[in-house]
């Protein structure tokens, strides 16, 4: 079980990486479908009672959601604008990947100092969870195309799933179903968004939009 | 308790049907009007109950609110503020009905009913609030409404600035309140008042000290006390009449009822105290008088009037927290009952002035007094209540200005000629401001009243005013009805605040009643004699129509010295009216003169005008804000409008809270 859980970190821990890596807004996209799905398969796996109908359900609506009905909302607005790249972003691709590498022994030196967790967790788990929240972050941070911060949201809360599904197990199912069709309204609303900003303005890029400020 | 209970309830569904039925605007307003008038008429039931009667009604529901309850009561200090705010309310309320009638902005005058039922329902809240929790809610409820309230116009720019500095002014105010409420609660270990009221004995000087000062700005800048005036002469001219009437009248009362109710909170006065409200007053009453000397606005003008009667009920509490550290029993309650008798007083006659302000306004179109002119013929009505008003503001007999400062003169001087000698300084001096501020009031409103009613017509605005409506005419003759009425009861009328004021001294009644008898005899010598006067004055009045009922009277021109064209334009001025006096003061220095002096044989088109700017606001206010937004505006360069790096700076903020918190 535990040598299951430690691949889908390593899963989730490349598709992170790769994410830094790719300037191909689609290519972004689909990673981060993939870790959906890893997210998914997690669900189903941490779980101590085996295969319950509640746990089948629960990973096929995360797989739903972050693996296919995501990707297609995203990939429908990117349709829509003409954006394919990220073009110079505020921080280059390899830089990104190499800062990557720096978030992730970060996170390992962080969860060192942290206090032990509850539960059967691997030593992966936390410093996985935490580098993804700082990899969402980073791409919010760093990245111009309005796309591109939605995933990096997206990233950032797929770290927090993973803090949530595996160390604070006991967190109820309704929880976690709120959760995802917060950040499901969430993706929606900027979705939308960004169409109507690329209507108004022509073009998604953030760091063009502070002439709007008063 | 009942009966204010109603009233609230009554206020506040009349609201909330305002905002339901705002797609029906004439029904919506009326519905505002007449919940406002039923929810007024019960408090006011309620307010003379509990003061002829001195009980006090409680009632208390616990909230959930961490520190809070629900926790109200009517006691005769209370049923003091009580009465006017409900009586002033339910006048206002047919006046603004009137007011409003025809309005071309219909809808929103109706949700303006919801901001007026909601400002008398949260005063009414103020003053039963027993819990510093409910009275900061019901304290701020009252400010945003009476915000939405002055901001009615808000299409106009002065309307918005006046707006704004009124809502700043609330807020810095309630600022000194929170530190106030926090530091007594945390010394009486609850926020209940009465809790506060028994911890205050014990409080040691170093604490009562700063909450005493805490209480004089919080509560000093909702009363308008100069320096922390600067909001009032901006948003009574802003506001709708009917709504300056209320607020001056009776909202910036809250001020001195939340000083008063604190003052019992905070043990035995230290003697600097009385000191310090006996000079605020003094300050107050005569710059405010001064300023409103040098206005030309009408209700500006009036605004003004009202720091000077804070002033005047503030140096009332001053000569009784004099007295009360001196141990001078007498004097003390003189001087309470004063101040608790002129803030009635206040709110009828200033209500009335008001009122009459903004009928003069509405029927007019302009509220500069040098427009204006000849208006009594026009406007009788309108102009004999406003004769009314102005000789009570003026504290003349037989009105009711007169009998509430009467009372503090009284004490005053029962303080000169039996008391230590501080106690006779600090009452001379209170003698001479009142009779200063007296003086000058009389000359103002000589000024106000002469300039705008008697002689002709200075600009067409004045030629054909509509005169005001039978709402209007209706609470200006009964605002007049009870000045006389409180003026000539006076010997009945004071012996009845007893109660209030040994609830505002914190001392049983019967020490109040004794003192409050004695000065029964005096009062009705006094009324005795003016009522005399104005029967005689009736009386020729009666004669010299009798007289001339079979004659013709005609109306010509003045002789004029053989000038052969005299225009209106050559009467007196409200600025050349006020010039002399103002000459006498140095504060006549901030009036700024502009004129072009006729020159040559043939001059060209000569011209004149003051303007007088508010001194503290043009060299203290406006000075400080602007440095402070100097260096605030520093910060703008973090405020780059790049989301990127919003979120960077959130995020690293948490990260190094993270790590902070791991070592």
């Amino acid at each position: 079980m535990n040598t299951s859980i430690d691949i889908i970190m390593l899963v989730l821990i490349v598709t992170n990486l790769l994410l830094l890596g790719f300037s191909q807004l689609k290519s972004c996209i689909r990673t981060v479908a993939c870790q959906g799905i890893a997210l998914g398969v997690l669900s189903l796996l941490v779980n101590e009672d085996g295969f319950t109908v509640w746990s089948v359900v629960m990973s096929g609506v995360v797989i739903g959601l972050k693996g296919v009905i995501f990707p297609r909302l995203l990939l429908g607005a990117l349709r829509e604008t003409n954006a394919r790249h990220e073009v110079e972003p505020y921080i280059g691709h390899m830089a990104s990947t190499l800062a990557g590498f720096a978030a992730l022994a970060a996170s390992a030196w962080l969860c060192s100092r942290l206090p032990a967790f509850p539960g059967r967790v691997t030593p992966l788990v936390a410093p996985v969870a935490f580098f993804m929240v700082f990899v969402g972050l980073f791409v919010i941070v760093s990245r111009k195309k309005a796309i591109s911060q939605i995933l990096g949201y997206l990233v950032m809360e797929n770290g927090m799933y993973v803090f949530g599904v595996v160390i604070l197990r006991e967190m109820p199912l309704l929880v976690d179903l709120a959760v995802l069709l917060d950040a499901f309204a969430a993706v929606l609303v900027m979705g939308v968004a960004v169409y109507h900003i690329n209507r108004a303005f022509d073009h998604m890029d953030v760091d063009q939009l502070d002439t709007l400020k008063g | 308790m009942i009966l204010s209970l109603i009233s609230l309830a009554a206020l506040m569904l009349g609201g909330v049907l305002v905002v339901l039925t705002k797609g029906a605007p004439v029904w919506s307003a009326r519905a505002g009007v007449a919940s406002a008038v039923a929810g007024c008429v019960c408090g006011c039931i309620a307010g003379f109950q509990a003061l002829v009667g001195g009980r006090t009604e409680s009632l208390e529901i616990p909230w959930s609110v961490p520190g809070g309850a629900l926790h109200l009561a009517l006691d005769p200090l209370s049923a003091v503020f009580l009465i006017p705010i409900t009586g002033l309310g339910a006048l206002c309320a047919i006046y603004g009905a009137a007011y409003f009638q025809g309005h071309r902005d219909a809808k929103g005058v109706a949700l303006s009913w919801f901001h007026y039922n909601l400002l008398v329902a949260s005063m009414i809240g103020v003053v039963l609030a027993r819990n510093a929790l409910l009275f900061l809610v019901a304290w701020e409820t009252m400010a945003l409404a009476s915000f939405f309230l002055v901001s009615f116009e808000h299409g106009k720019a002065t309307v918005r600035t006046a707006g704004w500095i009124y809502l700043i002014a609330c807020h810095l105010g309630t600022a000194f309140l929170l530190a106030l409420f926090a530091i007594l609660g945390e010394r009486a270990g609850s926020l209940d008042f009465a809790a506060m009221a028994q911890s205050g004995a014990a409080l040691p000087a170093s604490v009562s000290r700063w909450a005493f000062v805490l209480a004089l700005l919080g509560f000093g800048t909702k009363a308008g006390y100069i320096p922390v005036h600067v909001w009032l002469p901006e948003a009574h001219p802003a506001a709708p009449s009917h709504v300056s009437a209320l607020m001056s009248g009776v909202m910036i009362k809250t001020g001195i009822y939340g000083l008063l109710r604190m003052l019992a909170c905070l043990g035995a006065p230290a003697p600097w105290w009385g000191w310090c409200l006996l000079g605020t007053g003094l300050v107050s009453g005569i710059l405010g008088v001064l300023f409103a000397l040098a206005q030309h606005d009408i209700k500006r003008l009036l605004a003004y009037h009202s720091v000077e009667n804070i002033g005047i009920i503030t140096i009332g509490l001053g000569v009784g927290c004099i007295g009360l550290s001196y141990g001078a029993q007498g004097v003390a309650v003189l001087g309470f009952a004063g101040a608790l008798l002129h803030v009635l007083n206040h709110a009828v006659f200033k209500g009335l002035l008001f009122l009459g302000a903004g009928a003069v306004l509405h029927g007019a179109g302009t509220g500069d007094i040098d427009h204006l002119g000849g208006l009594l013929k026009r406007m009788p009505v309108t102009g004999v209540t406003f004769l009314i008003g102005s000789a009570a503001i003026c504290g003349l007999p037989p009105l009711n200005g007169f009998v509430s400062e009467f009372l503090i003169y009284l004490g005053a001087f029962q303080g000169v000629a039996s008391s230590p000698g501080v106690v006779v300084a600090a009452c001379v001096a209170a003698i001479a401001g009142l009779a200063l501020i007296g003086g000058l009031a009389a000359a103002c409103f000589t000024k106000a009243f002469g300039v705008i009613f008697l002689g002709e017509p200075r600009s067409e605005h004045a030629v054909h005013p509509h005169p005001a409506s039978r709402g209007m005419r209706v609470p200006m003759l009964a605002l007049a009805a009870v000045c006389v009425l409180i003026g000539l009861s006076a010997p009945v009328v004071a012996p009845g605040l007893a109660n209030a004021v040994a609830g505002a001294m914190n001392t049983p009644p019967g020490a109040a009643r004794a003192g409050l008898n004695a000065a029964v005899s005096p009062l009705a010598w006094v009324v005795g004699v003016s009522a005399a006067g104005l029967a005689l004055i009736l009386v020729l009045a009666a004669l010299r129509k009798r007289l001339l009922a079979a004659r013709t009277v005609g109306a010509a021109g003045t002789w004029d010295c053989g000038y052969v064209r005299p225009t209106a334009r050559m009467q007196y001025t409200a600025s050349s009216f006020a010039q002399p006096v103002l000459d006498v003061f140095p504060l006549a220095r901030g009036t700024r003169y502009r004129q072009v002096q006729p020159a040559g044989v043939l001059p060209a088109p000569v011209s004149f005008s003051t303007e007088t700017k508010d001194l503290f606001r043009n060299r203290f206010y406006e000075p400080f804000f602007k440095r402070t937004a100097e260096v605030l505006s520093w910060f703008r360069r973090a405020q780059h409008g790049r989301v990127q790096l919003y979120v960077l700076y959130l995020a690293l903020a948490l990260i190094v809270l993270l790590v902070f918190g791991l070592k």
